[in-house]
């Protein structure tokens, strides 16, 4: 209804607009136009258009930035299907973080916010302090779980042997080092949290009152009042979480760098990447490793062209659901 | 009436009162405990940075003698100032270029009907979506052409050209704007640039800060970009990827890991307390229109 209403005033407006203004006028709007664009879409050509391109070139070549790209056709892709010995490791240990931490990190997220939106405590003291984690740098707060988690004499190992508990070895053992990420990642919840927790605010009281006064109970209101309300807003933290995990790279490399006690400095970078036992080693990271540690930057191009395809599948899912992210979405 | 029950029959089963009492109770206890443990991890980075070397390989957790010159040694073991003036000059200069080339571009998104302006907005989306690591190699090749890998610049020069994410952001801001007042503007004689000077620019101007503190963090916590183009020069590392790589250089000095934690922090949370009400506006304005 409002949208029909808004085209048929701006149809009315350019119309007049037009009767007014001069061609010259509307030329010189159309540069103007042009002018505000040029950087972006500069930007977006150089950056963005051509790197894709040049991407799905490079795959079909042999490549390590000293001698000129060397075409070999399919050989990049053969190797990676068939050969290569830890892309599978990789791809696994990325749709662990996929398919385990996003869905964790955005039920605590919600579990929070309800919380906060239930207590009244929707700002002020409460919302900063879970928000606050969410604001410490990555790289700051794997540091600081490394060291919380160490299992000599970090902190909490210390509180549970208090509690008569031997704490495992955490970033050190390979069982424990994608639960120790998994319990970091609920600790930055803060950011999606804030989100649910707008989300939730913004329920019309009306519906929980009708719902209540049709005898719906506390579970009831939930399922029939706030879920519907709020599905958009999941499903938006669902997919954004699924990009984001699909390119997990630092909470893992810096994991496993402090974990393992040796820099992440030059010609090492590569050597201790998945520390413990290749249990972090993403498929970023061993794109990583390919490209600029190995310097194979056709295969490591192969790596970032399978890693395409799985975004734009999903991107392809989300620009379908989300009105935001359409050109029509809007406040 | 309710209440009044509730209040006559004090002894008996919860009424309406006791019963709202006792979740309040019970609700407050939950935020506690967790408010606690959300905030623990900060508290002991906070006492360890305080603890001698030799103090946090021992079982107590609060820091005997408290040893302050931690937070002077972490500047003589590293060169800390150098990278810390890095990620300043990565971190404002990324702001500033992508506002100049980002502002304009949301402007004409947001507020101008052009041809193709569709097909341009959700290229804008896919990029901003998109893993930074599917274009990393052939942009590597290009700054390595132009002979700047092993400085910042390569991440800071492209924000020149505009950022895919602030676009969308600052274009979400500035449709909350009414058409109305960029009309009255044109009718008035105003210029396409004078309406977004004049006008877009001083109602949007929460929605641009919160922009600029989004690039701003950003910036300052990247960890991949400096790993691809500086991890060989260390002259050029920011302060967070000079973090992730202190301990491997300085064995296992927990005391002084965790002083330089707290300094990477700082600058983050204070401009956070400065300007919480547009942050949060900010993040709320990336999720809630989905």
């Amino acid at each position: 209804m409002t949208a029909t209403a808004d085209v048929r005033q701006e149809t009315l407006g350019v119309q007049t607009a037009t009767a007014v203004r001069t061609p010259r006028y509307r030329l010189r709007r159309k540069l103007a136009t042009l002018a505000l664009l040029a950087p972006a879409l500069l930007g977006l050509l150089i950056f963005f258009v051509y790197p894709l391109i040049a991407s799905v070139y490079y795959s079909f070549t042999r490549y390590d930035l000293v001698s000129p790209p060397e075409w070999i056709g399919l050989r990049n892709y053969e190797y990676l299907f068939t050969k290569d010995p830890k892309v599978v490791i990789a791809a696994i240990n990325t749709f662990w973080f996929v398919s385990i931490m996003v869905p964790v990190k955005i039920i605590f997220a919600l579990l929070i916010a309800g919380l906060l939106a239930r207590a009244r405590a929707a700002s002020g003291f409460w919302r900063t302090l879970f928000y606050l984690p969410a604001l410490v740098p990555p790289v700051a707060s794997v540091v600081a779980f490394v060291f919380l988690f160490n299992p000599g004499t970090g902190p909490v190992n210390q509180v549970l042997r208090f509690f008569g508990i031997q704490g495992p070895l955490w970033f050190n053992d390979p069982a424990w080092s994608k639960p120790s990420l998994l319990l970091l990642a609920i600790w930055v919840m803060g950011d999606i949290m804030i989100i649910f927790l707008a989300a939730l605010l913004d329920v019309p009281r009306e519906q929980y009152e009708a719902a209540s006064l049709d005898g719906a109970n506390g579970v009831q209101q939930l399922r029939y009042v706030t879920f519907p309300n709020i599905t958009p807003v999941l499903l938006f933290a669902l997919v954004t979480g699924i990009i984001a995990a699909l390119q997990y790279f630092t909470e893992a490399a810096v994991a496993s760098g402090v974990a393992s006690g040796k820099a992440v400095v030059g010609e090492g970078t590569g050597n201790n990447l998945g520390y413990p036992g290749n249990s972090l080693l993403t498929y970023t990271e061993w794109l990583y490793v390919r490209g600029f540690s190995q310097y194979q930057l056709g295969y490591a191009s192969a790596l970032a062209v399978l890693l395409f395809v799985v975004s734009a599948v999903i991107l392809v899912l989300l620009l379908r659901r989300f009105k935001a992210f359409t050109p029509e979405g809007a406040a | 009436m309710t209440t009044q029950t509730g209040l006559s029959k004090p002894g008996f089963a919860p009424s309406g009162l006791s019963r709202r009492g006792l979740y309040w109770v019970g609700e407050h206890a939950v935020l506690v405990a967790l408010g606690v443990l959300f905030i623990a991890p900060i508290v002991f980075v906070g006492l360890t940075s305080l603890m001698s070397s030799e103090q946090t390989l021992t079982a107590s957790l609060w820091p005997n003698p408290v040893q302050w010159s931690n937070y002077l040694n972490v500047f003589t073991q590293v060169p800390l100032l150098r990278w810390f003036a890095n990620s300043a000059l990565y971190a404002v200069l990324a702001t500033a270029f992508m506002l100049v080339s980002s502002v304009p571009a949301a402007y004409a998104l947001a507020k101008i009907k052009f041809p193709g302006s569709n097909l341009l907005f959700t290229a804008i989306i896919v990029a901003m979506l998109l893993p930074p690591q599917v274009t990393a190699i052939p942009v590597y090749v290009m700054w390595s052409g132009a002979g700047l890998t092993g400085t910042l610049w390569p991440l800071i020069l492209p924000n020149l050209l505009g950022d895919a994410f602030s676009i969308f952001l600052l274009r979400q801001f500035f449709l909350t704007i009414p058409k109305e007042y960029a009309d009255a503007a044109r009718v008035d004689g105003c210029t396409e640039f004078q309406v977004l000077t004049r006008v877009v620019i001083p109602m949007a101007k929460p929605g641009i800060a919160a922009t600029g503190i989004f690039m701003f963090f950003h910036s300052w916590n990247d960890y991949f970009g400096p790993l691809l183009y500086t991890s060989e020069n260390s002259d050029w590392w920011p302060v967070a990827y000079g973090l992730a790589s202190f301990r491997g250089i300085h064995g296992t000095d927990w005391g002084l890991t965790m002083a330089m934690t707290v300094l990477v922090m700082v600058p983050v949370v204070v401009i956070f307390f400065f300007a919480q009400r547009v942050f949060v506006e900010g993040i709320t304005m990336t999720g809630v229109k989905g």
